[in-house]
């Protein structure tokens, strides 16, 4: 989709704060505020990478919610609760679980088990 | 304020409770009274009574719940053996709308020191057995002897709870989905009822060099199977970024065994997977609530919003711990 802005892109500037945060704030706070402005850095890096990622992730979830004729996540959510999927249950473990894998790339990539990484 | 000889001086509340507590303990001095936490129900306070060290725990005003249920509990578990700071009182008046007074018991209840620092090298060894044990200990309590202790469905209570959220936030999640139908359909058939701690792992442990010293906080102690004792205490989250399943110090076979070996009952390792997945779905829950406050707008902070974040965490957790199983 064609944006009207200018540079930087939205990444960009998100990207000039968490650097601001890494080089100024961090060096120069303590305690509280300190282990504050680390959680922000997390939180701005986490927004970068579903910047650049998510658009290809909307494609892959919802490619795999067609799979299992459903139109979102409440959807399925009320499918799976009613029994309704039951005799595809290891196919909806399967696709339910490559969208946590998506989620967690972009939330903590570092938190995935060496054993049940893609 | 009060009169005093025609001078009027001001009782700061520090000094109120100074004084409550000397009453009730019918002490000649209190000293060194420091707050040590507050959480949003109870604070914790350390202080010396004739010079013998002691902790407070009180209620806030306004919370009305009865610490009269944790302090028989505290008790029945001191009388069966389990590590636990000794109960001197409980009650409820100047000191707090209910409070409790301990014994301190020194040591460290940090998860990452615990985990991490030198100090503690030897106590690592022994902390998984010695949990173990303090647990056969604890489940081996006739429960029918503590008055008032609730017994909940807590699949019942987290469907409710998920539920509610989910409508609040406007959102749905497939796994949590998927594991309450797991839960459903691999329900322990055999359960025996017991004593059950509700909240045992690192962080609720009073751990020195040596090794376990104290069970604490038995505020969510309540009438269950004992075996969520042990799944809750594998739950990832309770491994503060260790790698070692049972509280980031050993494995299940250990846990199981040690248990077995002091109860003399046999652990099914299906029924501690069963607790340990309803503990990670729970958890999963909590981070939602969490999250929930700041989006909601009670409590607007950054760090809250993150955590909205985290539920996928425990999400790949159900996936871990149910892999090969579903």
């Amino acid at each position: 989709m064609a944006m009207p802005h200018d540079v930087p892109t939205a990444a960009q500037l998100i990207e000039s704060v968490r650097e601001w945060l890494e080089k100024d704030v961090l060096t120069s706070t303590t305690g509280r505020v300190q282990f504050h402005s680390r959680v922000a850095i997390n939180v701005l890096a986490m927004v970068e990478r579903e910047l650049a990622v998510g658009e290809q992730q909307a494609l892959d979830h919802a490619a795999r919610l067609a799979v299992l004729g459903m139109k979102d996540d409440a959807e399925l959510a009320t499918a799976i609760r009613n029994g309704d999927l039951d005799d595809r249950f290891n196919e909806v473990v399967e696709l339910v679980r490559a969208s946590v894998l998506d989620k967690l790339a972009v939330a903590n990539p570092s938190y995935a088990l060496p054993t049940l990484n893609d | 304020m009060r009169e005093h000889r025609g001078v009027t001086t001001t009782v700061s509340p520090l000094e109120q409770l100074s004084e409550a507590l000397r009453t009730e303990l019918g002490a000649k001095a209190v000293t060194d009274l420091a707050r040590l936490s507050g959480g949003a129900s109870r604070e914790t306070w350390s202080f010396k009574a004739d010079d013998r060290p002691l902790i407070l725990q009180r209620q806030r005003k306004g919370d009305t719940r009865d610490m009269g249920v944790e302090a028989r509990v505290v008790q029945a578990a001191f009388n069966a053996g389990v590590p636990v700071p000794e109960l001197i009182t409980n009650g409820s008046g100047d000191i707090g709308p209910a409070f409790m007074i301990l014994s301190h018991v020194e040591g460290e209840t940090i998860a990452r020191k615990i985990l991490r620092d030198e100090q503690f090298a030897d106590a690592r060894t022994k902390l998984v057995a010695q949990s173990a044990h303090a647990l056969a200990a604890l489940h081996s309590i006739d429960a029918s002897t503590i008055t008032g202790l609730p017994s909940i469905d807590q699949v019942q209570q987290y469907r409710e709870t998920l539920d509610n959220l989910n409508q609040a936030l406007g959102q749905a999640h497939p796994t949590f989905e998927l594991a309450f139908r797991w839960l459903e359909r691999n329900r322990p058939t055999s359960t025996r009822t017991a004593l059950v701690h509700g909240d045992f792992r690192l962080g609720n442990l009073m751990v020195g060099p040596d090794g376990l010293r104290a069970v604490l906080d038995w505020e969510l102690a309540h009438i269950g199977d004992p075996i969520e004792d042990l799944g809750w205490l594998c739950v990832r989250a309770w491994r503060f970024g260790a790698s070692q399943p049972v509280a980031g110090l050993g494995d299940y076979d250990t846990l199981i065994s040690e248990y077995e070996k002091a109860s003399g009952l046999k652990v099914d390792r299906e029924v501690v997977r069963w607790w340990e997945v309803l503990g990670t779905l729970k958890w999963g829950i909590m981070c939602m609530i969490q999250t929930s406050s700041h989006v909601l707008g009670m409590s607007r902070s950054h760090e809250l919003a993150a955590i909205g974040r985290r539920v996928c965490e425990n999400e790949y957790d159900l996936f871990v711990a149910l892999d090969g199983k579903w």
